[in-house]
């Protein structure tokens, strides 16, 4: 009897296609799963068990039919409550849009849904995408499967502690400054930031809509390169999106490779602030390319010091111009209309009242760095900051394929170690940043425990834009020699919940 | 609503100061859809029935660029002689507003799409006026409020507001001219024929009806007064929303009067926006803007920029059309009317009706007399501009042929235009229906002639006796019994004829 | 080291519509003067001839045709109003003009 919630998407998806198992055996195993572990876990805002029996139902019909599957059908998927869905509350982790039930699919929810996969519900996350654990969720944390009392990473904690929670073997992300990779770090699962413009952002809640981008997370390379496949592509409704085909990813997963290739290792994503634990399995990662094949390069990117300045500045600017659509005049939290308010004070009240400390220190921090008078020195400024990056990334590659790093300095730290010092906070996505702000695309996937706290590692490939195929072949070659290594995947060591 | 303001008399006002005037006019375009999403710009439609996550800005939604929204704007620049970028971006105006979904507006700071040009305007008495055009920039217009439980829909006294986005999102090009100096006493009049034209270029371009009444294009008169022409510019005040062409007039020459008053007493000018009063002409103080006010304007994220092609915008030139003054001048040339005739069928509206007339065969003289006369009339008293009547230029010109053939008289072609006017058919079948046709049967005629002559003995003698003038009453008569259905050159030759008489 | 002050705070939020408690503009200061003391650092290349990045990816005249696609309903473009009249959406007193 084989343990369905252990299954691969890729094994799942077969079985299904191949009779062995129903979609809505497959469902309910995840449901049950849910229902047994996140009361402790909370990685769920809102699990749709209807719309996802409805769903699974549909795929096994469909295939009594003899109908074509997707690649993926009948899977169940986690999707971060950022992606607005018909029917199905989104709430961005935020009370403002507490209870809100869009009336439209963001493209992602629809090819989602054309694709067969069964949407288990909406995961956790940092208020407006804002955080690098999840605490700033307005609706509770979400524990780290491998020890409940640390962050799950952010923003997408949810959805990564579902896959490693086992409560789903697919989730979405959105990674502005990390949220994807950060998470999949902490937790020993696989994130990609694909190219941006790669997946589109309609329907997705911005929270920094030149950095913002979508994608896929699993628990193995494969697996994220199926998903990948089946939400990229070129959308109309998106004017960011990028009009071209979409990279072979999944021919590249299935067949994983370093041999031949030139890898980067930047100075830059070195020194002070990164673990001890952290730097010994990124430095074995990096013996590891060699002894697959990989030739090593080291890389000087100065301008990458400047990032997270430059990261601090434009995304809140951005975002303090996204969210003033909150205003409680046309959808979602309303306070103080007492007949003697008027709209101007309600305006301000709600948002007050809707918005987490996070969210407003963003908010005031991006209409100071907009200010006339302030514009120059700050966004402006950033701005170029973002050119330089950009060169460096492509001075860099080329002299190399890709690029690898640490994804975060530390692993997991404990709930509420950072909660109110915003600066430490933000050094997670350190490694992170520079790939949101040039726009390429960036991996993370488990490259070990730290022998210190005996938390997963997260190890960071960075490939240039449309070339998100370099990150599986990379990938997927690094996960096949680490499994051999550990003779098991990293998630089995993951206390049971 | 308006309360007393000191004035000074506009003749002291001039003695005194030198106008410096600033217009900025919105365009609605006249495309298909809005300006970033796919949803109908049709008037009339029922509340929030033309929304979409887009306009209404739903979390998550996104906006894409209508191609005939820059390809309008493209096309204005080139009518204004501007220069056209090479590249620009869209930028987002930050404020708060209830009407304005996302509450920030995708407009255009400093890369607008066309700048740097110019528009002539001719003036009543033919002189040339150059205004020079700083910018026309692409942005998008707001949703309608309607304010409840005060007095007459105002804002003020409102328990609350109800909002329709219906028109959020609607194309706007925002056309802003340089300072108009050099104006001086005719900065009123300079103002209105600006307005004027350009709203003649709007439609010669095709790309709005440019309706001021409808909303379709509205304009903020900025005006500053200064001692000398060489003096620093005064601090300004900003009109919003004049919206006629009389309007815009009055509200200068209001704001010149009132300019004057307050700084010949010693005060000075608040920079702030003013309502202007349609009903006495008059403006009042609005928000005062103080330095508070901070659009942390930004590229807009969400949009790509905008970079017409060269050859995009060659091809958008050659096939502008003539532009309406050049125009206006060769018609009135090829018709023979003097500027001030032809600057009455301009204000009538009525240009483009004379012109599709002729081109049905009407001769100009014609095609100007009825609709100029009867057309310009019947549109007046309904309060529609002539090309919204119900009639076509072809029917028009039909109705000149009848009369050009003899079959219709004055009297009785004005009866088919009435007729065609009130839907019943095309000029022949008023002409059928009505029975409206000048009588020529000579028997018939004749038979009316003499009776006449027999009925009005007196008067025939009169004209035996050479008072050839008196026949006017006899003819009177035969029109009065053929129920105005002669041609009455041919009754005067046959009374004349019967009593022996020659003019 | 560029600071911020409490009364800077309170134009900003008046500027982003938040309600502030005293607690919180006391507190964000603070906060909001280490952060931006920390990105400052961009200013280091104000003067360099680099031209501003908008826009991650080279992309121009991204446009859609003048074709009208379906709206939403009104129901379902009012279904997330707070409060709702005439098929309008319903919103408290308006102060400001223009
Ligand atoms: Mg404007
Ligand atoms: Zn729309």
């Amino acid at each position: 009897m084989v343990d369905i919630i252990k299954l691969t998407a890729a094994e799942t998806a077969e079985k299904i296609a191949s009779g062995e198992l129903t979609a809505v055996e497959v469902t309910e195993a995840h449901l049950a799963r849910i229902d047994a572990t996140d009361e402790k876990v909370h990685a769920f805002l809102h699990v749709d068990r209807e719309g996802a029996l409805a769903q699974a139902r549909a795929v096994d019909a469909k295939r009594e039919r003899g109908e074509k599957l997707g690649p993926l059908a009948g899977v169940p998927l986690a999707l971060k409550d950022i992606f607005t869905t018909v029917g199905v509350p989104t709430t961005v982790g935020s009370k403002i849009l507490e209870g809100w039930i869009p009336p439209y699919d963001a493209t992602l929810t629809r090819k989602l849904k054309e694709a067969d996969v069964v949407i288990l519900g909406k995961t956790n996350m940092d208020e407006f995408a804002m955080g690098s654990s999840t605490e700033n969720s307005a609706y509770g944390p979400t524990g780290n499967p491998w020890d409940l009392t640390r962050i799950p990473g952010g923003s997408g904690g949810g959805s990564a502690a579902a896959l490693a929670a086992f409560q789903a073997p697919l989730a979405i992300g959105t990674d502005t400054g990390g949220s994807i990779r950060q998470p999949a770090a902490v937790t020993g699962t696989v994130g990609v930031k694909p190219t941006y413009g790669g997946v589109s952002r309609y329907g997705m809640v911005a929270f920094s809509s030149s950095l913002d981008q979508g994608g896929p997370c699993a628990r193995t390379v494969l697996d994220a390169a199926l998903l990948h496949e089946v939400i990229a592509g070129h959308d109309p409704m998106d004017s960011t999106s990028i009009d071209a085909p979409v990279p072979p990813v999944v021919e590249a997963a299935r067949n994983g490779s370093v041999a031949g290739m030139r890898v980067g290792v930047v100075k830059q994503f070195a020194g002070e602030g990164y673990q001890a634990g952290v730097v010994q399995r990124f430095n074995e990662s990096v013996e590891l390319l060699k002894e697959l094949g990989a030739e090593i390069v080291e890389l000087d990117c100065p301008s990458f010091d400047l990032a997270m300045a430059a990261y601090y500045l434009i995304a809140p600017s951005e975002c303090s111009s996204n969210l003033a659509r909150f205003d409680a005049m046309r959808y979602g939290l309303r306070v103080g209309d007492d007949g003697t308010k008027s709209a101007e004070d309600v305006t301000a009240l709600t948002r007050e009242a809707g918005f987490g400390d996070e969210v407003k220190r963003r908010i005031i921090l991006g209409t100071y760095a907009l200010s006339s008078g302030y514009y120059d020195a700050y966004y402006g400024s950033a701005q170029k900051v973002r050119t330089l990056i950009t060169k460096d990334f492509e001075k860099s590659f080329e002299q190399v394929d890709v690029i690898v790093s640490p994804t975060t300095p530390t692993t997991a730290f404990p709930i509420g170690e950072r909660t109110d010092d915003p600066l430490a906070m933000y050094l997670a996505d350190l490694c992170t940043i520079p790939t949101n702000l040039a726009g390429n695309s960036a991996m993370s996937l488990p490259c070990g425990l730290a022998p210190e706290d005996g938390l997963p590692v997260g190890l960071q490939i960075i490939a240039p834009a449309m070339k998100d195929d370099r990150l599986y072949k990379v990938g997927a070659a690094v996960e096949a020699a680490f499994v051999a290594r550990w003779g098991h995947p990293l998630l089995e060591e993951a206390p049971s919940l | 609503m308006s309360t007393y303001t000191e004035l000074m008399s506009y003749e002291d006002a001039l003695a005194s100061f030198d106008p410096v005037m600033g217009l900025e006019v919105h365009v609605e375009l006249g495309t298909k859809t809005k300006m970033f999403c796919g949803c109908s710009t049709e008037l009339g439609a029922e509340p929030n029935s033309q929304t979409c996550p887009t306009c209404l800005g739903l979390p998550g939604s996104l906006p894409v660029v209508n191609a005939i929204g820059v390809e309008s704007a493209i096309k204005i620049g080139l009518a204004l002689n501007c220069e056209i970028a090479e590249w620009c971006r869209f930028a987002r105006k930050n404020y708060f507003y209830p009407d304005m979904p996302k509450n920030f507006q995708t407009s255009q700071y400093d890369e607008p799409i066309a700048f740097n040009g110019f528009l002539d305007v001719q003036l009543e008495d033919g002189e040339i006026f150059r205004v020079e055009i700083e910018r026309a920039h692409m942005e998008e217009d707001t949703g309608k409020s309607l304010h409840v439980g005060g007095a007459t829909g105002r804002i003020h006294g409102a328990s609350h507001s109800l909002l329709d986005y219906n028109r959020a999102g609607i194309p706007l090009i925002e056309i802003v001219t340089k300072p108009i100096e050099g104006a001086g006493e005719r900065a009123p009049e300079v103002a209105k024929a600006y307005v004027a034209e350009l709203r003649e270029v709007i439609k010669a371009l095709g790309v709005s009806e440019a309706r001021m009444d409808k909303g379709q294009m509205r304009c903020d008169v900025n005006l500053s007064l200064r001692p000398t022409p060489e003096s620093e510019f005064g601090t300004r005040s900003e009109t919003k929303n004049v919206n006629s062409l009389r309007s815009v007039e009055r509200a200068a020459r209001f704001e010149i009067q009132r300019h004057a008053a307050v700084l010949t007493s010693g005060g000075s000018i608040v920079q702030e926006t003013r309502h202007f009063h349609e009903e006495d002409g008059s403006t009042t103080a609005g928000r005062i803007k103080d330095n508070a006010e901070d659009y942390r304007y930004f590229p807009e994220p969400d949009l790509v920029p905008v970079a017409p092609a060269r050859a995009w915008v060659e091809e958008l030139r050659a096939a502008l059309p003539e532009m309406p003054r050049v125009r206006r001048n060769r018609l009135r040339e090829d018709w023979g009317v003097s500027e001030h005739d032809m600057q009455s069928i301009l204000n009538a509206g009525a240009v483009d009706s004379i012109v599709a007339t002729i081109a049905a065969g009407a001769d100009s003289a014609a095609a100007r007399k009825w609709w100029m006369g009867e057309l310009a009339r019947n549109a007046n008293e309904q309060g529609v501009v002539v090309d919204e009547l119900p009639i076509t230029p072809v029917q028009v010109a039909r109705v000149a042929a009848l009369v050009a053939a003899g079959s219709l008289n004055d009297k009785l072609a004005r009866k088919v235009l009435e007729g065609v006017l009130a839907g019943e058919g095309t000029p022949d079948e008023v002409v059928e229906k009505r029975g409206l046709k000048v009588v020529s049967d000579e028997g018939a005629l004749g038979a009316a002639v003499d009776e006449a002559i027999a009925g009005n003995a007196a008067i025939a003698d009169k004209i035996r006796g050479g008072k050839v003038a008196a026949v006017g009453a006899l003819v009177g008569a035969v029109m009065k019994t053929t129920r105005g259905q002669a041609d009455a050159a041919r009754v005067k030759e046959l009374i004349l004829e019967r009593l022996g008489v020659s003019e | 080291m560029p600071g911020i002050t409490r009364e800077e705070v309170v134009h900003l939020a008046r500027l982003a519509r938040l309600e502030l408690s005293s607690n919180e503009l006391d507190h964000f200061a603070g906060q909001l003067g280490d952060i931006i003391g920390a990105v400052a650092r961009v200013s280091e290349v104000a003067d360099q001839d680099v031209p501003p990045t908008s826009h991650p990816l080279p992309l121009t005249n991204v446009m859609r045709a003048d074709e009208v696609r379906p709206s939403l309903t009104p129901e379902q473009a009012l279904s997330g109003a707070p409060a709702q009249e005439q098929q309008r959406f319903k919103v408290p007193q308006i102060l400001g003009e223009d």
